[in-house]
Formats: C-alpha cells, sequence, structure tokens
C-alpha cells in the first residue's frame, strides 16, 4: 500500500517529539501507529513516507482517559437520560476519555442477556468511542445466575454491579447480596456496589416529606452520608465473607471514603470510584432558590453538603486510598427532573461529568501537587483498565497497545458552562468553575478525533472491548487467601452422653434460610479473611483436659511501661 | 425491742467507702435498707450489729445489667433459676440484676412481662429491673411498649439484628423501633450480629461437614458483629436514640462503638464477663461437652488477645458496662445439638465471677483501672443507664443499703465444683483471680460473712426504671432542639415537565405500610461544622470563584522550605 501513501490520513499517525507518559513513569520518544494500534515507540523510527506527523513539542502523551461510569441513553420511568452513546461519547472525547465503560440497567423481570443486547444495539449505533459494559443485577434468583456466567463466558463482561439502596426496586438484601459476590467470585469478575442503606433511605424520604419538605434538599438531607458508609461497611464486610472483590461506585463523602481506607489498610481487597462531582462541586447548591439549578445536582449518594469534601476525596485519590475516576454521568434536562417538581424523590437521578472528569482532576490534583503526572494517568486511565481487565492494551502507551492517546495541555485555561459544553442538557453542575490543563489533541482508535478544539467524530465507531474474567491486578490476591483458608472441623468421639428431650420448634436460626439452592457451587473453596490475623482458625487446643490459666500472666499496663522507669 | 434487732440496723466501721468519684474512709449506719448516715463517730442505735471493716474497701453492691435466669428453651428451662442465679449473683458481690424477658415472636409483651415478674418475684434473692426483647414489631407491639414505659417501669428494649427468620428486625423495623423509643424516652438495646450473612455461613460449614462447636464461632466470624454494631449505630444516629450494644465480643466491635463515641454518638458498650475473662479457642476442644459450654452469641473471640484489649477499653472509658449476659444449660441441654451446632443452645455463666475478674484483670494485675473506675463499671454506670442513680449504683444517705465489703487480696480458682450455678462447666475453670467479696449486704441484710451465704428466696424486689435517663437524654434533647429542618423557600416551577410513566423507581417513600412514629426532626449536627439548613450562597454569582485558590499539598507544607 505504498502507493497510495499520498492518501493516508489518520490510519497512520506519527507524533514526535513527545513526553510519554505512562502511570509508571515519564519519557520523550515518537510514537508511531497504523491501524488503530502503536506500532513503534522510539527515536528516529523508520516509517512510511507521507504519514501524517504531529509534531508535539515536548508536551506531555498520555493514555487516554477511560471513564469507568456512564449511563448515556438511560431509560427511567419512560423517560432517557438526556445524553445518548453520540452525545455523551463526544463529551467524553472533548475532554479526553477515549473509552467508557456504560452500566447496562435491566429492568427488574426482564432478562439480563435482553438488556444487555438491548444496549450493545444502542452503543454500537451510536458510540464514537470504544466501550465496554457492566451489568447491574437488580434481582436475583437461579436464572440471573445462569445469565451471568453466559455473560462472563460468552459476552465479556467481567463486572456486576447490585443496589443496596433503591427499596422494593433494586435492593438486594444481605443474604442476596452473599450469594451474588459467592458468583461473583466463583465466575473471577468485580463486585459493584451502589451503596446506600435503601431501607434507611425510604424512611427518611417519608419522613421528610410529611415534613413539607418537597425540594431538592430534601434528597440530601433524606440520604446523608452516615447511610453511605454503612453500606459502604457492610458491602466490605460481606466481600471480606464471601472473599470477593469488591468495587465501590460512586464514592461521595468523606466518611464512606475513610470506610474503603480503612479496609484497604485490614487488606480487603476493595476500590473506590470518587466521580468527578464528589471531586469538583458539593452539595451546597441542593439549597438554591433556583429549583431546576438545586435539581440538577440530584444524583445518588448525594454530593455531600460539607464543603470540604472533594479536598478530601482529591487527597485520598492521591495517596493511593481510593483508585479509579468516573464521571457517572447520567444528567437530565430540566424538564425531565421537573417530574420531581413537588416531590423531591421522583426526580430523576444524575449528573453530568464524562467532559470535565479529566481536566477537574488535573486542575485539583496535579496543579496542587497532590500527585504528579503519573498518578493522574493511574487514576484516570490505567487501575481503571488493570482492574477490568484492559490492561495493557487500554491504559497503557506501548507497542501494541490501542492507539488512544491525549496530548494533553497542562497550561490550556477554561472556564466550564453549559454554554460551550457537549453535552445537551441546561445546566452544567461545574458551572463557573476556571480549570487549568486540557486535551490538545485527542486520538481514538489511532484517528484524530479533536484537534484545534474541532471535534471529528464518527458515529457508531466505538467497538465493544470484551474483558476477560480473573484480573491478575485484583484475582492474584483472590486466589492465594482461597487457597490458605482451608476449615477444618475438630475430629472428637462421638458425644454419648444424656441428650435433653426439646420441644420440635425450631429454635433461633434457620440455617438452610434461603429456598434457593446457594449457587455457591464449590463448597470445596472455603475462604475467610485469615491474613488478618496471626492465630489459626483450625489449632486444635492439646490442652483440653489441664486446667488453664492457673499460673499469672505477666501483663503490661495500657500505654505501656514508659513511665515506669521515672516513677522509681 | 432493741435486741431483737439483728439484721434490720447495722453499722460499718472503719472502713474505706469507695464510690466511682471518689473514695474515703467513714462509718456507715444502715436501717430498713437504706443507708441512714455516713460519716465518723455516729450516733445510731444501742446493741446494733457492727461490723468492723478494719479499712477495706466498701463499695456499692454490683449491677449485673444482663442476665437470663430461669430462660425458656424449645420446653425446657436454663439452669439457674432465678433463687440459683440471684444466689450465685451475691455469692460474687453482685446485688442486683437485670434481667431480659423475651416475648415469643407473636405474643404479647406484657405477658411475657408478667410471668417474668411472677418468677423474679417468688425466686429472686437480690434486687432486679427487667428490660424487654422486642422480637417482633407492630402497631399493637408499640402499644405495649409504651405501656411497659409509662406503667412498668420498663426503660430498655433489645432488638435483635441476628436470629433471621426469628427474632431478627429488618433494617427499617430498627429506625421504627428507635425512632419510637427516642420519643418515649427508652434505651435501645441491640444484639449486634448481621443474621442474614450468619444464615449463609451456618448453611456453608454444615455443608462442609463442620458439625461440632467450632463451626459456631466459624459461622459468626466477628466482622459480622462489627458490621452490626456499625449499622445499629447509623440507624441510631438518624433516630437520635440512646443506643446500647450488648454482649460485646470482639475487639472489631469495641472499636466501632469507640470510634462512634469519639464522633459523638450516644452509645453504650457492654461487655461481659466471658468476653472480659477468657476467649474462644476452647471451641476446638476436643472435649465436646466443654467446647459446646463456650457457645454463646456473639461467640467468644478466637483472638486471645480479645480479653486483655476489652478490659483496657473499658478501662479507658471507650466501654461503659459489664453484664455476665448468664445463661446456663446442662451439658444434656447443650447435647441437644451434638450432630448441628447451630442446636446448641447458647449462653455461658459468669454472673458470680463478674466483679472479682474484672478486679483482676483490669485492677490488681494491670493497674488498668483504679478503684473507683472498677465501681463505675461494674455498678454505677448501670445504675446512671438504668435512671436508678443515686438510688443503686452509689454509697450516699438515702441510697439503698446494698453494699460489698471487698477483699482485694484474697485468691481463689474458679471451678465448678465450688461456684454457685449448676451448671456443670464453668467457662472461667481453674483461673485464680484476686479480689472477692468479703461481706455482701443486701437491702440492708447480711447475705454472704465468712463464706456463709443467707440468701432468701423472694426476698428480691422488682426496681421500676423510669424513662428518660439523664445520663443518656441529655444530649439527645438538645440534639432533638438544635437540629430543625427547614424547607428552601422557592416559587413554584412552572416550566415544562416531561412525560413519564408513573411506575415507581428509586426509592419508594412509603415503604412501610405503617404510619412513621416519627414527629420531631432529628439530625446528627454536632458531626459536622456547617448548617444543613443554612441558606447557600446567592445563585447567581458563579459558584466558583475564577481566581485560583491556594491549596496546601498533602501532607502540609513543612519540606517546602528545607526544599528551597
Amino acid at each position: 500500500c505504498t502507493a497510495m501513501q499520498g492518501l493516508q490520513n489518520s490510519d497512520r499517525l506519527l507524533i514526535k517529539g513527545a513526553k510519554i507518559v505512562n502511570d509508571d513513569q515519564s519519557f520523550c520518544a515518537d510514537i508511531y501507529m497504523e491501524d488503530g494500534v502503536i506500532k513503534q515507540i522510539g527515536e528516529n523510527l523508520i516509517v512510511p513516507g507521507g504519514v501524517k506527523t504531529i509534531d508535539a513539542h515536548g508536551r506531555m502523551l498520555m493514555p487516554g482517559g477511560i471513564d469507568v461510569h456512564t449511563r448515556f441513553q438511560m431509560p427511567d420511568r419512560g423517560m432517557t437520560s438526556a445524553d445518548d452513546f453520540y452525545q455523551g461519547t463526544r463529551a467524553a472525547l472533548a475532554g479526553g476519555t477515549t473509552m467508557i465503560i456504560d452500566h447496562v440497567v435491566p429492568e427488574p423481570g426482564v432478562s439480563l442477556m435482553s438488556a444487555f443486547d438491548q444496549w450493545r444495539e444502542w452503543a454500537d449505533s451510536k458510540s464514537c468511542c470504544d466501550y465496554s459494559l457492566h451489568v447491574d443485577i437488580t434481582e436475583w434468583h437461579k436464572g440471573i445466575q445462569e445469565e451471568m456466567e453466559t455473560l462472563v463466558k460468552d459476552h465479556g463482561v467481567n463486572s456486576f454491579l447490585v443496589y443496596l439502596a433503591y427499596k422494593d426496586v433494586f435492593q438486594l438484601t444481605d443474604s442476596q447480596v452473599y450469594e451474588v459476590f459467592g458468583v461473583i467470585r466463583d465466575l473471577g469478575a468485580i463486585a459493584q456496589v451502589h451503596a446506600e442503606n435503601g431501607d434507611i433511605v425510604a424512611e427518611e424520604q417519608r419522613r421528610i416529606l410529611e415534613q413539607g419538605i418537597t425540594g431538592p434538599e430534601g434528597h440530601v438531607l433524606s440520604r446523608p452520608e452516615e447511610v453511605e458508609a454503612e453500606a459502604v461497611n457492610r458491602s466490605v464486610t460481606v466481600a471480606n465473607q464471601t472473599n470477593c472483590p469488591l468495587y465501590i461506585t460512586k464514592v461521595m463523602s468523606k466518611s464512606a471514603a475513610d470506610v474503603i481506607a480503612q479496609a484497604r489498610k485490614k487488606g480487603t481487597v476493595v476500590y473506590g470510584e470518587p466521580i468527578t462531582a464528589s471531586l469538583g462541586t458539593d452539595g451546597s447548591h441542593y439549597w438554591s432558590k433556583n429549583w431546576a439549578k438545586a435539581a440538577a445536582y440530584v444524583t445518588s449518594p448525594p454530593l455531600s453538603p460539607d464543603p470540604t469534601t472533594p479536598d478530601y476525596l482529591n487527597s485520598l485519590l492521591s495517596c493511593g486510598d481510593l483508585q479509579v475516576t468516573g464521571s457517572a454521568h447520567c444528567p437530565f434536562n430540566t424538564s425531565q427532573r421537573a417530574v420531581g417538581k413537588d416531590d423531591f424523590s421522583l426526580i430523576p437521578e444524575g449528573v453530568n461529568g464524562t467532559e470535565e472528569r479529566m481536566s477537574l482532576i488535573w486542575d485539583k490534583c496535579v496543579v496542587t501537587g497532590k500527585m504528579d503526572e503519573n498518578q493522574f494517568v493511574a487514576v484516570t486511565s490505567t487501575n481503571a483498565a488493570k482492574i477490568f481487565n484492559l490492561y495493557p492494551r487500554k491504559g497503557r502507551i506501548s507497542v501494541g497497545s490501542d492507539a488512544d492517546l491525549v496530548l494533553w495541555d497542562p497550561d490550556i485555561t477554561k472556564i466550564i458552562s453549559a454554554k460551550s459544553h457537549n453535552s445537551t442538557v441546561e445546566y452544567n453542575i461545574f458551572e463557573g468553575t476556571e480549570v487549568r490543563g486540557g486535551p490538545l489533541v485527542v486520538i481514538s482508535q489511532g484517528k484524530i478525533v479533536l484537534e484545534d478544539g474541532n471535534l471529528h467524530t464518527t458515529e457508531g465507531s466505538g467497538r465493544y472491548v470484551a474483558r476477560k474474567p480473573f484480573p491478575d491486578y485484583v484475582y492474584k490476591r483472590i486466589k492465594a487467601r482461597s487457597r490458605l483458608a482451608e476449615l477444618r472441623g475438630v475430629p472428637r468421639g462421638l458425644y454419648d452422653g444424656p441428650v435433653c428431650e426439646v420441644s420440635v420448634t425450631p429454635k433461633t436460626m434457620t440455617p438452610a434460610s434461603s429456598a434457593k439452592t446457594s449457587p455457591a457451587k464449590q463448597p470445596s473453596q472455603p475462604v475467610r479473611n485469615l491474613h488478618q490475623s496471626g492465630f489459626s482458625l483450625s489449632g486444635a487446643q492439646i490442652d483440653d483436659n489441664v486446667p488453664r490459666r492457673n499460673t499469672q500472666r505477666i501483663v503490661a499496663p495500657p500505654g505501656g511501661r514508659a513511665n515506669i522507669t521515672s516513677l522509681g | 425491742m432493741k435486741y431483737c434487732l439483728t439484721l434490720d440496723r447495722l453499722l460499718i466501721k472503719g472502713g474505706r467507702i469507695v464510690n466511682d468519684d471518689q473514695s474515703f474512709c467513714a462509718d456507715i449506719y444502715m436501717e430498713d435498707g437504706l443507708i441512714k448516715q455516713i460519716g465518723d463517730n455516729l450516733i445510731v442505735p444501742g446493741g446494733v450489729k457492727t461490723i468492723e471493716a478494719n479499712g477495706k474497701m466498701v463499695i456499692p453492691g454490683g449491677i449485673d445489667i444482663h442476665t437470663h435466669f430461669q430462660m425458656p428453651y424449645r420446653g425446657t428451662t436454663t439452669v439457674d433459676d432465678f433463687t440459683q442465679g440471684s444466689k450465685a449473683a451475691l455469692a460474687g458481690g453482685t446485688t442486683m440484676i437485670v434481667d431480659h424477658v423475651i416475648p415469643e415472636p407473636g405474643s404479647s409483651l406484657i405477658e411475657a412481662y408478667d410471668q417474668w415478674r411472677q418468677w423474679a418475684d417468688e425466686k429472686a434473692c437480690c434486687d432486679y429491673s427487667l428490660h424487654v426483647d422486642v422480637t417482633h414489631w407492630n402497631d399493637s407491639v408499640k402499644q405495649e411498649v409504651n405501656t411497659l414505659i409509662k406503667d412498668k417501669g420498663v426503660n430498655s428494649f433489645q432488638v435483635y439484628m441476628a436470629y433471621k427468620d426469628y427474632y431478627q428486625m429488618s433494617n427499617s423495623e430498627l429506625y421504627e423501633i428507635f425512632t419510637f423509643l427516642a420519643e418515649n424516652g427508652g434505651i435501645a438495646q441491640v444484639h449486634a450480629e448481621n443474621g442474614e450473612i450468619i444464615a449463609e455461613e451456618q448453611a456453608r460449614m454444615l455443608q462442609m461437614g463442620i458439625t461440632g462447636p467450632e463451626g459456631h464461632v466459624l459461622s459468626r466470624p466477628e466482622e459480622l458483629e462489627a458490621e452490626a454494631v456499625f449499622r445499629a449505630i447509623t440507624i441510631a444516629s438518624q433516630t437520635n436514640c440512646p443506643l446500647y450494644v450488648t454482649r460485646v465480643m470482639s475487639k472489631s466491635a469495641a472499636d466501632i462503638i469507640s470510634q462512634a463515641r469519639k464522633k459523638g454518638n450516644v452509645v453504650f458498650g457492654e461487655p461481659i464477663t466471658a468476653s472480659l475473662g477468657t476467649d474462644g479457642t476452647h471451641y476446638w476442644s476436643k472435649n465436646w461437652a466443654k467446647a459446646a459450654s463456650f457457645v454463646t452469641s456473639p461467640p467468644l473471640s478466637p483472638d486471645p488477645t480479645t480479653p486483655d484489649y476489652l478490659n483496657t477499653l473499658l478501662a479507658s472509658g471507650d466501654l461503659n458496662v459489664t453484664g455476665s449476659a448468664h445463661c446456663t444449660f446442662s451439658v444434656a441441654q447443650k447435647a441437644i445439638g451434638k450432630d448441628d451446632f447451630t442446636q446448641i443452645p447458647e449462653g455461658v455463666n459468669g454472673v458470680e465471677e463478674r466483679m472479682a475478674l474484672i478486679w483482676d484483670k483490669a485492677v490488681v494485675r494491670t493497674g488498668k483501672m483504679d478503684e473507683n473506675m472498677f465501681v463505675a463499671v461494674t455498678s454505677t454506670n448501670a445504675a446512671k443507664i438504668l435512671n436508678l442513680y443515686p438510688r443503686k449504683g452509689r454509697i450516699a444517705v438515702g441510697s439503698d443499703a446494698d453494699l460489698v465489703i471487698w477483699d482485694s487480696d484474697s485468691v481463689h480458682t474458679i471451678t465448678a465444683k465450688t461456684h454457685n450455678s449448676a451448671a456443670e462447666y464453668n467457662v472461667f475453670e481453674g483461673m485464680e483471680l484476686r479480689g472477692a467479696p468479703l461481706v455482701v449486704i443486701c437491702q440492708g441484710k447480711i447475705v454472704l460473712e465468712d463464706g456463709t451465704m443467707h440468701a432468701t428466696s423472694g426476698v428480691g424486689r422488682f426496681i421500676p426504671c423510669s424513662p428518660f435517663p439523664d445520663f443518656a437524654y441529655k444530649r439527645v434533647k438538645a440534639r432533638k432542639q438544635l437540629a430543625v429542618l427547614r424547607a428552601v423557600p422557592r416559587g413554584m416551577y412552572d416550566g415544562p415537565v416531561s412525560e413519564f410513566s408513573p411506575m415507581s423507581r428509586g426509592g419508594t417513600p412509603s415503604a412501610s405500610a405503617r404510619t412513621s412514629p416519627t414527629k420531631q426532626p432529628v439530625r446528627n449536627l454536632h458531626q459536622s461544622g456547617f448548617s444543613l439548613a443554612g441558606p447557600p450562597t446567592p445563585d447567581d454569582i458563579p459558584i466558583r470563584p475564577a481566581g485560583r485558590r491556594i491549596v496546601v499539598p498533602p501532607g502540609g507544607r513543612s519540606n517546602i522550605t528545607s526544599l528551597s
């Protein structure tokens, strides 16, 4: 095809003089890509003549962003969220994000497969960038388990989200969550959780409405951050019991983030996803006198009214306690929000953020010195690719990786406004925020989609990217723990003493509580969180006939012995 | 007639009186079961019986805030009835117990209460009060709770987060119960374990062929206790209800309580004799009967450092009050579960050992707490929480004459051979403890002297507990006044409204068919520095100032100077 080289446009591309930024290091090199894949990295590359060349002038070239959480054209009670896959992915690309992972939300009663097919169809026809899909588990029975297996084995899904909120609609019980986590672990997938205590939220919603509070402030008043932290804590507990990797979507508050950070310090395999909104703004706007503006901030868990929250979450993102960022982009326009004009609990939920995510994190974290450019790449792209098993095809600049790249300008400043954003909604929750840092050139599938401020996207060019189960980044540890935690019964002689007669009424616990058979098919794989304790749970006592503790132990007083000497 | 007087008038001379706030030397004169005078050179009637304390400590009699005497269980009854149980209590220096009334789910709370009153009135050898467990929830239960608070002298109610499909309450029910108790001045007690996960884990253990007592603790890991404590605290905080966590058995559960207290939650934690004195390694004993005797819920932690840790938190005030959860079964009764650990009746001994054990572990051998703190955690704090203070829990003029002369140095070894319980096993078997009661005085009468018990069945009185104990409710009331929610005054939205199908989505505001009992808005405002009801910034100004903010980098600026 060398004869055709004069016609080459975007399929072959050379970027010269870039500072390549991965999550582990930055270095200067040229980069050549062809057919959507990075072919060469280095200096003095031998490339076909006439190839389109971009001179980076030493600017940073980084892996395109991965927005791990979007909800484009999401159905809600007969309405659809305002940005469809075309408008949504255009906004993503405009902000430097070259891949999105959307959530399939099956209505309870609808099969996972048909919902998945529906989302594929929507995205394949409209998406302008590569995409993948999480599937939400909105009800639980045996059939769902089989569909999950099919989705993992044949359709490239490795993450499922369960809801601890939305009582009587999406919410699962603790037992169901336990069973779902067991299935997810056996399949090698990631358990995602929408963490809010739906029972308490329902009670609080009723109480707030009874008091005559019907506006958007009722949304946040009925969903205090404690209720989010509680649900995070509970899902961490269930994940530990089932030895299942956990991923908390939409970390919105300091207390929820703290619970995640503490659990990680205790060894739990858990990841936290703050979103553009929680990193960039706060919940004081729910008290806005402008109803439409206040309603534009409605999302769940809500933005925290504590104005120090964004800074705190950005700090945890920088130190690694939170790992990955999405946008949960799911905006509705004002007339859609107005469905809840007399009752905040009916306001459709979701905020914008897919376009603003990268710039906002750069501005809040890198410009302030909380993180460096490599950590920036980690939290906007690489970690997501690792958790969801897309690495190193996505999330890294290396030979063989997809040519999804962003040439980043760290100094460009802009003021975010609904007037200029790519979303179709009337309000932007970051309105008026000035951010420093933004994409200069965006390359998706080896083609330039943003240059000189102009978008050149192609509707339907986005490919579905299948994801394999058992991502190493997550499952190496899970597998090791599964092997370690073998439980054994104590070998004892049969008890042959007297046995009291009892009435047949069942006592306290009912071990076979769930009528469904437990889907944990491998009872030989007992799991226990042994790494947290220094003692063995299976050790037999040799000294059982010897009275214990008949000698005095020497016990250090609390606070240690430090001041004994000074007293003596 | 004065020579006929024996035990109704009593003088203790030369004792060192120990209350929770101070210790001082004085004589004590009591009459008709009350302390009448405290001081030196008291003027008392002639011929009164006098005890020479010889400088030994005189402390308020212990209050065991958690017992299950004579508890019905599937047609049988725990082996220690109110006589046996209260005798064991007195033998250990405890002069009041608070027992749990457990109504069968579906049955009347008042009837169960009356039944317990009858049992205890007949048999108790010391004063007692009652907690009532709420094992199901509906409007008629609510009425009964109201009656119990207003007319029956009960101010504390326990709910269960475990025992799925039996006692267990849903989160919504907990919310409603807590709301109701907060309005009526009750204390919400919780048995904190996640019953849903336990049921799953039990099924898994049995499937794996683990049927012995070790399965009990393996299916109830301490994380499930900590999780439930966390959840209960969240709900109590939402409803502004004082919370009391019974049976704190693990380090992680205790940590959650102490963290919550640091955040301002009104929550009290009750470790029990067993969790303060022994651990869960015995579940792996080769002797089935011995292993089964340790079965209680939440289980004893297999982590052997747990007792020491809980004693430390008790000493530091992070945990406040101690009970025994004394609930003993014979080996034959435990053997109901010989082939299936989930069928083993649950409960351990501890009412007799509680005081000596805490003295030994926390005072004499470690110096973790002083004698005043010892009085606080064994007696005074319980009296305050139950609104019995200063009638109980303090040595003061007018208080009940429930006293213990404490011998801080006597040493004895615990064994089932000599204990006052009827059970064959003692979970503290072989432990050598320093500290014991020398004389126990209950209702102004000597019930233990020279190692001999003089207890009388049926003399124990029911002590009614009134609602709104200051110790818990002063703070709760203040917060209630603070947390008034206001709606934002806005004009009507009059723009276009999308068509939508009215199928229910998201949160269903009227999830529970019952009406919410809430009237007062409550919010945990003390935790945050910003006002939830406050007016926000004006709307037409851009939210964020366009200028750059100066942000301190994480870790502070300390090494900037060293770099420059």
